[in-house]
């Protein structure tokens, strides 16, 4: 008897817990009730969207729309977690995609909801096309992008005998040549490395060009392309001199970074935050208005809706309006995330701009003119990314002493010629 | 049986006789299937969580898999040819080997010597077990992570020490040797304790009047331990080595948060099996090639797996059962049987014939 009232009483709980699932499980995944209207909304992003609480309480208290916002703590875990579940079940309402990433979810294009037309134009022109599929949709909602300037040390750059007023500096680097130039007077001066990194350059340069490792439709010309070879032979022949590390975000890197190792970084707008953040007692930082051999963009993120959603028009209502001008400027207020919105670049709020840390420069206005400074939206396809990481892995193990250039470069032919 | 033929044989049998046959046949259905339901959960958990992954993981290494469209293309043998083919792949098993071998053999050294020092009476005994367990308790991402201001190549604390005394920095990230050095020293703080602990229980089994027998005859500590506690040791030995090893090829957390990027080093200095097959898994999006990837990995363990066997029935009779005798020493006894109780006959026959 009492065998069997246990019996019972474990297949109760046993139900109980399914069902008690079965409710977690709608909760998380969204209300399937389309034709009630949706109460709540999943929005997913990483790092810092500057999509506060009181930024998503202004959106339910337009709609009515909950939102329950998950933020994942690294670009590659949103990645994981966003292509593992592609397609699937378990993506959140709005999902956000860095541009790293961006073209592997461009393969998967038919499973997410395009971008309403009557939105297009909304955006910069290179950060609209960067999104749109082989057929024309615009299937993403920009964020924020990344304008590059430079950040220099200005301490640093009058010990060495130049100039530190921003508009000299800026007048410095029209090109990449005299950006070496400069960098090369600068270590014969100091005996101290010029800029962070050589693999920032690497990228600052393949940045400014449209096709680089990939064409549209799927030929690999990495290895032929004379754009990538000159670059290699130019970051390896004249940024790795001048250069403290082959490489960012080591605890080498960042320590010379609050030490005062080195003299400039490319600064795209996000990259303030994390000057300021990691060196904070350093003084003598600032920005120029000026980019080598044009404009760069380094970065940025894109919203998307997964089209097998449970409320795919709500989720295209919240992406619309985290996306507007208005908000991406209040989110910029609270991240410092660049807008790509056009109209939003020419905002009070972000023209006037400034930031203590950097010698009260103009941040908002230097910025802006960035952002219009890039001409060149360049193509990446879905390898992009290790193509990239292994040219990279190149320059790196010349500036390491491993190899020779020639040797690294051909042992990059080898490699990705097996991808 | 017979109730059941009974029943078939006259269908329209009276009710009672069929609830009696039912509970009957729920009797007999009750001896024969109970045993296999009381263990099937082992089964069935080892058929979903074991088998399955394995099988499933074969049938994606064949393929060109799509991880989100969840399909593929059968391409035979090509992931496995790509991945043999790659210098990575073997630059990736130079590398697990000489972390493996790096870690597991200071660490045993290490933990054997520890393990006999706490063997000792000491004071606070308890303590000090608990401390030396106490890295095994840390997240091996905290340790590297930990490790990673140790062991950076400019402003780090080691490189910082030896450039105070007049000696040239170490190249943690650049040379492969010395990266291998600081990762198997991330393994060694965690794990050493763990065998220590392992190997200490075993030194508590061995019998204590083997030492006292061993002082009595005039034994010292250092001979004790190399003529007693080491060879009763043996069994826990090949435990701990067959565990270091299984865990030593699957080294993935301490390379992974190494450097910034967790992808083994721009020259794969320190690229392992596991990591080199999560980069191609969940950095490439290839599941074909890492499912193969996976394949290989398994191949190699176990190919390990069964000279760890060998080594072991040569080492230890049959695991632990030490009064069991090896096939040679089978064969000895057997013929030394035989000539004791042939030279018994003769013995006897002899006296027969003297008796006579």
């Amino acid at each position: 008897m009492k065998t069997r009232a246990f019996r019972k009483s474990a297949i109760a709980v046993a139900a109980v817990s399914v069902s008690a699932l079965a409710l977690a499980g709608c909760t998380s995944g969204g209300t399937p009730s389309e034709s009630d209207g949706p109460v709540t909304l999943t929005l997913a992003t990483f790092n810092d969207f500057g999509y506060t609480d009181e930024l998503l309480a202004e959106f339910t208290a337009e709609t009515g729309i909950e939102v329950v916002h998950n933020k994942a703590a690294t670009s590659n875990d949103a990645r994981a977690n966003f292509f593992q579940k592609l397609g699937k079940t378990g993506l959140a309402d709005v999902e956000a995609v860095e541009i790293d990433w961006f073209a592997e979810a461009l393969q998967y294009a038919d499973l997410l909801a395009p971008v309403p037309d009557d939105l297009k134009g909304r955006w910069l022109d290179w950060k609209e096309a960067a999104a749109t599929d082989g057929a024309g949709n615009l299937i993403a909602y920009g964020t924020d992008i990344g304008p590059q300037g430079i950040c220099y040390r200005s301490d640093l750059f009058a010990a060495a005998g130049l100039p530190t007023d921003r508009a000299d500096v800026a007048a410095l680097f029209p090109t990449w040549d005299d950006f070496f130039t400069v960098g090369a007077q600068y270590t014969a001066a100091t005996g101290k490395p010029f800029i962070d990194s050589a693999n920032a350059v690497l990228q600052g340069i393949l940045n400014q060009e449209e096709f680089t490792y990939e064409e549209p439709d799927g030929t690999i010309i990495a290895t032929e392309n004379p754009v990538v070879e000159e670059a290699y032979n130019t970051v390896v022949d004249k940024a790795i001199p001048i250069s403290a590390y082959a490489g960012q975000w080591s605890e080498d890197w960042f320590a010379s970074l609050a030490s005062g190792e080195f003299a400039t970084m490319l600064c795209p707008g996000w990259m303030l935050g994390v000057i300021s953040g990691n060196a904070p007692e350093t003084t003598g930082w600032d920005i120029a208005n000026a980019f080598p051999g044009g404009g760069g963009n380094w970065g940025g993120s894109y919203l998307v809706v997964p089209a097998n959603g449970a409320n795919v028009e709500a989720a295209q209502k919240l992406a619309d309006w985290l996306t507007s001008p208005d908000t991406q400027i209040k989110a910029f207020e609270n991240a410092g995330t660049f807008p790509s919105q056009v109209d939003a670049l020419s905002n009070d709020v972000l023209l006037s701009a400034t930031n203590e840390y950097f010698n009260n420069a103009p941040t908002g206005e230097i910025l802006t003119e960035r952002a219009a400074a890039v001409t060149v939206s360049p193509f990446k396809g879905p390898k992009y990314f290790q193509f990239h990481d292994a040219l990279q892995n190149a320059v790196t193990r010349v500036f390491d002493g491993l190899e020779d250039k020639t040797t690294s470069w051909n042992n990059w032919v080898t490699e990705v010629s097996a991808f | 049986m017979t109730a059941a033929t009974a029943r078939d044989a006259q269908p329209d049998a009276p009710k009672p006789v069929r609830v009696i046959s039912f509970s009957h046949r729920l009797s007999r259905w009750d001896l024969k299937l109970s045993p296999y339901l009381y263990i099937s959960p082992f089964f069935i958990m080892f058929a979903i969580v074991g088998i399955f992954p394995i099988v499933y993981t074969a049938v994606i290494s064949f393929q060109d898999w799509d991880l989100v469209r969840n399909s593929g293309t059968f391409v035979g043998f090509d992931q496995y040819i790509w991945i043999l083919t790659q210098p990575h792949f073997w630059t990736a098993l130079r590398n697990t080997f000489s972390i493996f071998l790096l870690s597991s053999v200071p660490q045993l050294i290490f933990a054997l010597f520890i393990a006999s020092v706490l063997d000792r009476n000491i004071r606070a005994k308890t303590f000090w077990r608990m401390a030396v367990l106490l890295p095994f308790v840390v997240a091996p991402v905290a340790v590297g992570l930990i490790f990673n201001v140790v062991f950076a190549d400019n402003f780090g604390l080691v490189n910082g020490m030896l450039t105070d005394i007049g000696l040239p920095a170490i190249q943690w990230h650049k040379d492969p040797f010395w990266s291998h050095v600081a990762i198997a020293t991330m393994v060694n703080y965690r794990w050493t304790g763990y065998n220590t602990l392992i190997l200490l229980a075993a030194m508590q089994a061995v019998n204590r009047e083997y030492y006292e027998a061993a002082t009595v005859d005039g034994a010292g500590p250092i001979r004790q331990f190399f003529s007693i506690t080491l060879p009763s040791l043996k069994p826990t030995l090949i435990f701990v080595i067959i565990t270091s090893t299984i865990g030593g090829l699957q080294i993935f957390d301490e390379p992974r948060v190494f450097d910034q990027f967790g992808r083994g080093g721009a020259g794969q200095q320190w690229l392992t099996i596991s990591l080199y097959l999560y980069d191609v898994g969940w950095g490439q999006w290839n599941f074909g090639r890492a499912a193969a990837m996976a394949w290989i990995l398994f191949i190699i363990i176990l190919g390990i797996g069964l000279i760890n066997l060998i080594v072991t029935r040569s080492l230890v009779r049959d695991e632990g059962l030490r009064t069991e005798l090896s096939k040679r020493e089978k064969r000895r006894a057997v013929a030394e049987a035989k000539a004791t109780a042939a030279a018994k006959a003769a013995a006897a026959a002899k006296a027969k014939e003297v008796t006579r």
